[in-house]
């Protein structure tokens, strides 16, 4: 750890739109050592990517420019370097993983094409000398049967074994840095802790530099040795990471620490009304074949889950992605055709069409995840909040639905007087607030949330999750939480499903169950998601 | 046509004193992303330039009754004004003998007017498309006026008791074959075959939406239907079909509008269908159905406007493509009756009159000028709904 690989001084980047010049990150400076792992942490927005792909001089260039600084590799600096002698050191020397596995890769390509392409070009390796390295990267990178799976097309891998593959990709020239860009936040927390420890074992076996880009502050202290906190474009703090995390200087890094989501969950209700329950719901999606189209087959979206919610709760659903959480809240809106008797306030709402479903709707409201796609783009933010308000109150006066509009903005903390503007001059965590006042204006007793929080960054997350604690008790609202962030849940629910292929893998207050975890496969996800663990073999899928 | 220019309808006064009333809610606004829009528009000078150039000719054209008729704007006569523009008068309220209307260019009703002391004022030409200019200098189609001879012009220069070529009327592209003035016919013409295009265009591109919306929205069994139906629907051929109804019915304006229409709404449907599918699983459509919002409405208000980018990029190339159209029946000889102003009726003459190139030239270049115009103008308007482009 005593010479610098990587030396990034007083390094700005800007870019240009038009007339307008933003700087997007601002002078920064830090160096990794041989070996290390250097974890740049910030928010959304705050320079994080930009600076990797800086590194790589993958920005959209010349839009993208910079200003002033070095970045020195091995003692040559790459800002100067011409394209070519740039692509000799991209993939060959300096490597990099992206976040989404499911872009990454190219879907028309198998497994072997993409990997041999990379080591044609910088070890010029073909054939069979190529598909023996090829299987040998994907056994180090712990892809069950790596010989049979070379044929395979990314959309046959799960997405913890696309991010597996990225990573081979990315080792394929043994580079000596390797950036990784969130390359864990579409996981599950499962594959996420797998992941993580592949990372590890890898970066020990081959020496290599690591600089590790996330918000996730859990990760940074299992696997950084050192850290830089980054804000709107500065690095406002950097150390080790024992230091940043014991005795921080900077009041930026300690709300960063301090922003885990205090768990006060909504008290258990055992003998309020049932404002929901479900008996039985099954959603199966049929697999049809063949040239008549003949059903073969049913996917379990939702097999067989019966559940109830009691007035003031908030019931809390985990799961894996796949796991048939999102389904099971649609098909409890009956957005979602379902089978099973669904009842609301004690009336059924089984077999009800769109125009009869239309006087419940009022009172069973939904918040999605995606805060960008939840939100119309070409309405302004009153008329967003007030289009429930023109199907279910048809009579009120124009003075009337204002106040209402005014009255929920203020209720999730936003200024009344933005109402005219349009979502896209919002920023997430405000956006969340607006879709949450969408479905609060319409005064409901039952609001499904469906993961509001894991688009958003870590502040703003605690931030919301108060604000919905809030309003459930100030407003007396039932929530049905939907997640797969654990602490959030943890924060939330007074009651806890576990969720698995469709089934209820386990069920009981939340308290209880965190506390005292009686599944398998219960234990691994708690384990994968506090401690950033990989649990005994065969309890989660790879 | 973009349903974000909406027109801001004033508050009521008692707006709460917390809340400040916006005010841009006082006049029709335009939302950032349509400023940004209309910036990059202008952006493409050339674009914008072909904008306002097409915009003043088509002004023009649409008061093409003002500027070539053979009727004055006004008559004195007898002390009293006539404005036979708007009214048609008899011939004898200005003395004649016959009932009929009166023809302001016979030379007897003229005497008539002038010798009660009365005048005539004139439009800049004075010939409409389908007047016959009964007093050629040479057999019809006639030369541009101004490159006549003094020999061609002398017999008619003597019998209008006038002293050479400079003091005829002129016919600046001289006349077709008909003895019609080609500038008249040409100003006509080209309103015709805008207007045609304009109402084509928009009747097929709402029908199509409109097919396209409910397909994409809906999905599953209409959707499987109505692509099917579609796709027999194309692969009818149109001009077969087009030349056996023009044999039964006579093709005026609107039953060829009728026809045409009948093939051209499917243009957009598969375009706003994409779009609609890709569209009715975003989450705010979701966030509206928990709402409880009625499908119409969610088609509209929220779906529609998506749609409507790729459709406003499409066009003015569409427009372009129906002009285009009715040209080519008429110049085939089954669009407009005959003797209508007709680009493509201009086309036609100038082919078989090769002696008189003042025929084809002018109709090949109005055409070539009135389409560069509209391309123009659909590259600039591609280039304003193109998220991805940045300002120059």
């Amino acid at each position: 750890m005593a010479t610098k690989l990587l030396d990034v001084q007083d390094l700005s980047i800007g870019f240009r739109q038009g007339t307008r010049e933003t700087l997007a990150v601002d002078r920064i400076s830090f160096d990794i050592a041989e070996g290390e792992t250097v974890a740049l942490v910030g928010e959304s927005g705050s320079g994080k990517s930009a600076t990797a792909l800086s590194i790589m001089k993958l920005l959209p260039y010349p839009t993208a420019h910079h200003p002033s600084g070095a970045i020195r590799f091995k003692g040559q600096d790459l800002l100067t370097m011409s394209e070519r002698q740039i692509r000799d050191v991209r993939g060959n020397d300096i490597s990099i993983i992206f976040q989404e596995p499911m872009t990454s890769l190219n879907p028309l390509h198998t497994i072997e094409k993409q990997i041999g392409e990379i080591l044609l070009l910088h070890q010029g390796l073909a054939g069979a000398a190529a598909r023996d390295r090829t299987v040998d990267l994907l056994q180090q990178v712990g892809i069950p049967d790596p010989a049979g799976r070379l044929k395979s097309y990314p959309h046959q891998l799960s997405g913890g074994q696309r991010q597996r593959v990225m990573i081979a990709m990315a080792l394929a020239n043994e580079p000596d840095l390797l950036i990784a860009d969130e390359p864990t936040t579409a996981l599950d927390v499962t594959v996420q802790a797998q992941i993580l420890r592949l990372l590890k074992d890898l970066q020990t076996r081959l020496g290599m530099a690591m600089l590790f880009i996330t918000h996730d502050l859990g990760i940074v202290r299992k696997l950084a040795d050192r850290v830089c906190v980054m804000k709107e474009g500065k690095i406002v703090e950097q150390g080790p990471v024992e230091r940043v995390f014991t005795a921080h200087e900077h009041p930026y890094t300690r709300a960063l620490l301090a922003a885990e989501p205090k768990p006060d969950p909504a008290p258990l209700m055992p003998h309020a009304p049932i404002v929901v329950a479900a008996n039985d719901l099954k959603v199966w999606f049929p697999i049809k074949r063949g040239v008549l189209r003949q059903t073969v087959g049913h996917i379990k979206a939702v097999d067989g889950i019966s559940i109830e919610v009691r007035q003031g709760e908030t019931l809390g659903i985990v799961g894996e992605s796949g796991s048939g959480k999102t389904t099971l809240g649609l098909a409890i809106l009956r957005l979602i055709s379902s089978q099973g008797l669904i009842t609301f306030l004690g009336k059924p709402l089984t077999g009800l069409n769109f125009k009869a479903m239309r006087p419940f709707r009022r009172n069973m409201q939904v918040v999605f995840q995606d805060p960008y796609g939840s939100l119309s783009p070409r309405m302004s933010i009153s008329d967003i909040i007030e289009e429930g308000l023109w199907v279910h109150f048809p009579d009120l006066s124009n003075e009337e639905r204002e106040q209402k509009v005014i009255r929920a903005l203020r209720d999730v903390g936003l200024d009344p007087a933005t109402r005219f503007r349009y979502p896209h001059e919002f920023s997430g965590g405000q956006r969340q607030r607006i879709a949450v006042a969408r479905a609060i204006v319409l005064e409901p007793t039952f609001i499904v949330l469906d993961e509001p929080t894991s688009a958003l960054d870590m502040l703003i997350q605690a931030q919301i999750v108060d604000l919905l604690r809030d309003l459930q008790k100030r407003l007396n609202l039932t929530y049905l939480f939907i997640s797969h962030d654990l602490r959030v849940v943890a924060a939330l629910a007074s009651r806890l499903i576990v969720m698995r292929h469709g089934k209820v893998v386990e069920e009981g207050p939340a308290k209880e169950l965190f506390s005292r975890p009686q599944s398998d496969y219960t234990r691994a996800l708690f384990a994968a998601a506090f401690k950033l663990e990989t649990a005994s073999e065969g309890a989660v899928a790879q | 046509m973009d349903d974000r220019t909406s027109v801001r309808v004033a508050p009521k006064p008692a707006v709460p004193e917390t809340a400040p009333a916006a005010p841009r809610r006082w006049r029709i606004t335009l939302s950032p992303i349509n400023q940004r829009r209309w910036q990059n528009f202008k952006a493409n000078r050339r674009g914008y330039v072909s904008l306002w150039i097409f915009l003043v000719l088509f002004a023009i054209s649409l008061c093409a009754e003002l500027i070539a008729n053979d009727k004055p704007f006004v008559v004195k006569y007898d002390g009293q004004f006539f404005f036979p523009i708007f009214r048609t008068y008899s011939e004898t309220t200005f003395g004649g003998e016959f009932e009929t209307a009166a023809d302001y260019r016979d030379p007897y009703l003229q005497k008539l007017i002038a010798d009660s002391g009365g005048f005539m004022v004139w439009p800049l030409i004075r010939y409409s498309y389908n007047t016959h200019n009964l007093d050629l200098p040479t057999p019809a189609p006639s030369k541009p006026t101004w490159l006549l001879t003094e020999e061609e012009c002398a017999g008619v220069v003597q019998k209008k008791g006038l002293s050479g070529c400079r003091d005829l009327e002129y016919n600046w592209l001289g006349t077709d074959d008909q003895g019609f003035d080609v500038v008249a016919r040409l100003i006509y013409g080209f309103r015709i075959s805008v207007l045609f295009g304009l109402i084509l265009t928009s009747i097929s591109s709402l029908i199509g939406v409109a097919a396209g919306a409910v397909q994409g929205y809906f999905g599953g069994w209409v959707d499987l239907i109505f692509q099917r139906v579609i796709e027999i629907w194309t692969s009818v051929p149109s001009l077969y079909l087009l030349l056996i109804i023009s044999s039964v019915l006579v093709p005026s304006f609107f039953v060829l509008l009728g026809i045409l229409l009948l093939f051209s709404w499917v243009a957009l449907v598969g375009l706003v269908r994409a779009e609609f599918l890709r569209g009715r699983n975003f989450e705010y459509i979701q966030a509206a159905r928990a709402l409880g919002v009625s499908n119409a409405v969610i088609m509209f208000r929220h779906l529609l406007p998506n749609a409507m980018v790729a459709t406003m990029t499409f066009l003015p190339f569409i427009l372009s493509g129906s002009v285009m159209t009715l040209t080519s029946l008429d110049f085939l000889g089954f669009g407009l009756p005959p003797g209508s102003a007709s680009l493509g009726e201009l086309l036609k003459q100038g082919k078989a009159n090769i002696q008189a190139p003042w025929l084809g030239i002018s109709g090949f270049f109005t055409l070539a000028i009135m389409l560069s115009l509209l391309i123009f103008i659909g590259e600039a308007v591609r280039d304003a709904f193109d998220p991805r482009k940045t300002f120059r």
